[in-house]
This record gives structure tokens, sequence and C-alpha cells, in this order.
């Protein structure tokens, strides 16, 4: 797949309660918890931000609680994908499941800046910078997350089985 | 070449004859755990799968825990969306009203989870039953529908880091402080996708609730699972709440482990955990004079029985500080119980404590204590992130519950030592 998009770029360590503060989990419809994503990092984010537009974390991306709200309300908002340089496992393991595109790339972090656009090919493995035409690689996906993302997430590659 | 014992008993879990660090697995599970905020989308994706049943009654556990007492009307409808399917599923282990407690603290209480055991929870802290000699993690909720719908999960064998811990704990110095000063000198991703594996002859004299404590912050590192060898201390703990076999596994001589962390205990202080990750700690006496609107002593991580005992011990003829909201939590019911009949309550209530239900509700900003933007609170809870309790520009600082409650005496982050 290849996502294209603006980038908006977030530190380290942004934990679940950055992505959807706990207060705003009384739901989990998509729509409702997109309003109030990234809000407790950046409070306009849900406001600024155009559909197929890209995250850019740094280590330990998503970090925290094991709410799934948070890859929801990513998606939901509209963001393409989220390139980070690592990310927490639970948040790894939720965004395989459910469906958000998710990339490890210690480059882009370093080389990227906010606003720049940028095209990710999971195929060919590369991201490339439109403005600066630069290309470097993003770490390859183990070939049973592949698996799960052809399959449409978890549930389906069960039902699959 | 040997395995540990997150090796052990993941491989237990399977039909394979051999387990190795890094390897994919699908593994049986042996209790599937969820709460009032991460269940919903569990059975909304097990109804969308076309699941009827779930893979076996006994095997789930549905507890309504966090914005319980039902904190306003989209909660309560997610609580009775969860009691609709417990009841069609006839779930044998759900709980609510006057039988739930903080989830953590109420699974290992009443025997649901045991040692060898495997269990998942959309719940990160679910990492907590690694006390009691069980592979336990935390997974999201489409993990837990796939768990409810099939048995089995898939997991990454994890590298183990192993910590070495020795020598005796001083006065004041807990469980809670050894993993505050682990997560301090390893950082919030020191043991990103890793098992942390607790040893030495610090960790075999350790009390039950202090382990508890410990593989529950697990997380706090990037852990998946934090674990202890089973001994006599947990047989104590288990023997008279178990209801069906369990198995005792231990690391070999030789297993491998990714690195090898030694600590001297002897020379801890109380530790806290500045604002903003648990990693920002720092000893109790070089906390300087920070000023603190409330002290919550509570949560999966200390609100048992133990921990209410060392709190109250300060509070013993000493009141909270004029200006600190002090609020206890006990973690299950029985543990309520058991507070009242030692008294504890009375001394909390003499304190000028708020006692509140059982509930997760303030530890992670949702009701029953929430913070004002400026306000300070230092809690006995297991995260400090933005906005965690309350407001964005609210602060939270992690500590033991003799830390918590002396510094709700004297109004600012204090030692038991200063009283």
């Amino acid at each position: 797949m290849i996502f294209k998009g603006k980038v908006w770029k977030f530190g380290d360590n942004i934990d679940t309660d950055a992505i959807i503060p706990a207060r705003y989990l009384t739901t989990s419809d998509p729509q409702e918890l997109a309003l109030h994503c990234m809000e407790d990092a950046d409070p306009k984010f849900a406001t600024k931000i155009k559909a197929g537009d890209i995250i850019a974390g740094g280590e330990n991306f998503g970090c925290g609680s094991s709410r799934e709200h948070a890859p929801i309300a990513i998606k939901a908002a509209g963001i393409s994908c989220v390139v980070a340089k690592s990310f927490a496992r639970i948040f790894y393991r939720n965004a395989f499941n459910m469906g958000l595109p998710i990339f490890e790339s210690r480059e882009l972090f370093e080389v990227i800046k906010e606003g720049e656009e940028i095209i990710v090919d999971s195929v060919s493995g590369t991201i490339t910078s439109a403005s600066k035409n630069k290309t470097f690689s993003i770490n390859s996906i183990p070939p049973f997350m592949e698996q799960l993302i052809a399959d449409g997430g978890l549930m389906k590659h069960i039902a699959r089985k | 070449m040997g395995n540990t014992i997150t090796e052990k008993i993941l491989m237990a879990h399977t039909d394979l004859k051999e387990i190795s660090a890094g390897q994919l697995i699908n593994a049986k599970v042996d209790i599937a755990l969820g709460n009032d905020i991460t269940a919903p989308i569990a059975i909304k994706e097990f109804k969308k799968a076309n699941g009827k049943k779930v893979f076996d009654k006994d095997k789930i556990a549905l507890v309504l825990d966090h914005f319980t007492p039902n904190k306003d009307i989209s909660s309560a409808q997610q609580c009775k969306f969860i009691r609709e399917f417990a009841s069609e599923q006839q779930i044998t282990h759900f709980y609510e009203g006057g039988q739930v407690g903080v989830e953590h603290a109420l699974l290992p209480e009443l025997g649901i989870v045991l040692p060898g055991d495997l269990v998942i929870g959309a719940d990160s802290h679910t990492c907590t039953y690694g006390a009691l000699g069980a592979f336990a993690t935390g997974v999201g909720s489409t993990d837990l529908a796939a768990a409810m719908l099939t048995g089995e999960l898939w997991f990454k064998v994890p590298q183990s880091i192993k910590f070495v811990i020795n020598g005796k704990m001083p006065k004041w110095v807990s469980g809670k402080d050894l993993i505050l000063n682990i997560i301090g000198r390893i950082g919030v991703d020191g043991a990103l996708y890793k098992a942390m594996e607790f040893t030495g002859e610090t960790i075999s004299k350790l009390p039950m609730a202090d382990r508890l404590s410990m593989a529950n912050m697990a997380i706090e590192a990037g852990a998946k699972n934090g674990i202890f060898a089973p001994d006599a201390i947990t047989r104590k703990y288990v023997e008279k709440r178990a209801k069906r076999p369990y198995k005792f596994y231990c690391s070999d001589a030789d297993a491998v482990y990714s690195d090898i962390i030694e600590i001297d205990a002897s020379k801890l202080e109380p530790q806290v955990a500045f604002p903003h990750l648990p990693s920002n700690v720092k000893g109790v006496s070089k906390a300087g004079n920070v000023k603190i609107d409330q002290s919550l002593i509570g949560s999966c991580t200390n609100g048992r029985i133990e921990d209410l005992r060392i709190a109250a011990q300060i509070f013993k003829k000493r009141k909270a500080a004029s200006n600190v909201r002090l609020i206890v939590v006990p973690a299950t019911p029985f543990i309520y119980k058991q507070a009242l009949q030692e008294g504890l309550l009375e001394i909390f209530l003499n304190a000028g404590a708020v006692i509140s239900p059982p509930s997760c509700g303030a530890c992670l900003g949702g009701h029953l204590g929430i913070l004002a933007e400026g306000e300070r609170a230092i809690a006995t809870t297991n995260r400090n992130f933005v906005g965690r309790m309350g407001h964005p520009k609210s602060e939270v600082y992690l500590a033991s519950p003799a830390v918590a409650a002396a510094s709700a005496v004297l109004g600012r982050i204090a030692s038991p030592e200063e009283l």
C-alpha cells in the first residue's frame, strides 16, 4: 500500500493517555474518539489534520494502557499511518489486530520536518520525502504480521483459518 | 540450553517440544480478562466475527471496575452492554456492584489466576499476576475477542532480563520502591517486548503483596510480563484460594537472558517518580519542597490490606494536612471488610480521609478524585503521564503507601522518617 500525507511530529514516549485521554473512554464510538485524538499532546490536533496525514513518533510510541481506543482514535481521525522509531508492544499488537498501518523507521524522525509531505510505500519498504527527494527504508514486518494485514486484521485472519 | 520460566509456561500452553525467544507461537489461554472500558469493543468484535458461544465460560473474567460505580450515563451503558453479554454467555467470573474490586487485586485474591497459568487481559496491568509465577500479559480488545472465541492467542516468545536483588531492605522500603528504582534505572522502554524476571535473596523473602506491586509495574518499563518463580510464599498465598490444579515452574540454571542486572536493596531509600514518566525517579530525600493537594492510597499497585496497614500505622494519631485531600481506596470488598475489622478505616476517617469504594476511577482520571489545573497529587498508583489523574496541567508523583501517607500528613512530598 502507498500512503501519501503531511507529517505531524511527536516526541518520545507518547502514551495512550495523550493519544486518547481516559476521560473520553466512556464510549468506543470511533467518530467520537477521533474528536479527541492526541488531545493531551496537542489540544487542537484533531481540527488541524487532513485525511491521509501521517504521524511521526519517536521511541516507545503508544506506551501505557492497553486501550485499543488509541489506534481507533488515530485511524478514525483520518491518519493514514504512523511511523515511529519504536512502538510500545500492546499498541503494536493493537494496530495490527485492528488495521492501523504502522511502520518502524529511525530515519524519518531525524530527517523529516513537521509539515513535510512524505510517501510511505509498504510494498517496497521505503519512505520518500516529496520535497527533499530523499528515500530511506522502513523496517520489514514479520511474515505473520503481513498475513494479519493482508487478511484485514486478527478477527478476519481467524475466520479465514 | 535451558529455558526461562516465561518460556516454559508459554511452551506448556502449546504442543511444541522446544521453544526459544523470538519465536511466534499460538498458545492456549487459561484466563482472558476484560473490564468496563475494554470489554465493550471485544464483545462487538466477537459478535462481528459471528461469535455465538465463548470458548469456555469458566475461563473468562469480566470485571466492571474502571468507571464504576457508574460515573455517568455512557459508563452505565457500557456496563449494561457487558452485563447482558455475561448473562447471555453465563460467564462464571463476572463481577460488579458489591462483588467488584480492582481487577488485578480481585483475581489473585479469589484464586481465579494461579501459578503456571497463561493469562491475557485487555488491561495493561494484567502483568500483575506474574507475582504468582504465571505468564500474564496485557493485550488489546481485539486480542480479547479472539481469545474469547478460540481460547488461543498469538505470542512472540520474549527474551528475558534477570534482575538479581540482594540485601535487606531498609525500614519503609517496599516492593514499590524496588520497582520504581528499576524503572528509573532502565527507563520506560528499558524492557520493551521483554520479560522481567525478579530473583535474589531479597525477592525470596519478599511478601506476596510486594511481589504483586512489582509485577504490576513491569509494563511501565515496556515489558511484556514480569515474573517471580513460585516458592513457599506463593504456595501459602494460593493454596487456600485455588479451586483447580496449578503448577510451579522455574527457570533452568542455564537459561539464556538478554541482560542480568544486580541491585543492592540495602542501599535504597523510598523512591518517588516525578511527572510525567514513571522512570523519572528520585530518592525521597532528594524530592525537595513539593507541596501536594491530594494523596491517593489505593489501586492495583498498592490497594491491598498490607498497603492499608502501612498507611494506618502512619495515620495513627496523625491527621492529613488541612489543605490535602486524602483518598483511600481499598482495592476489593474483602480488603475493605478486613480494613473495617482491623480498625483501619476508623484511623483513616480520623485522619480526614475520604474512603472510596473499590474502583480504578481516580488512578486513571476517570472519577472519584480528579485533579484541577495546576494541582499536584502523590499517588500509590502506577502512571504519572500528562493528564493521567485529571487536568492536562496537573501533576502526579508516584510513591509507596508509606510515602503517600507521610506526605499527606506534612502537606509536601516527605519520607516517613520525617514524622
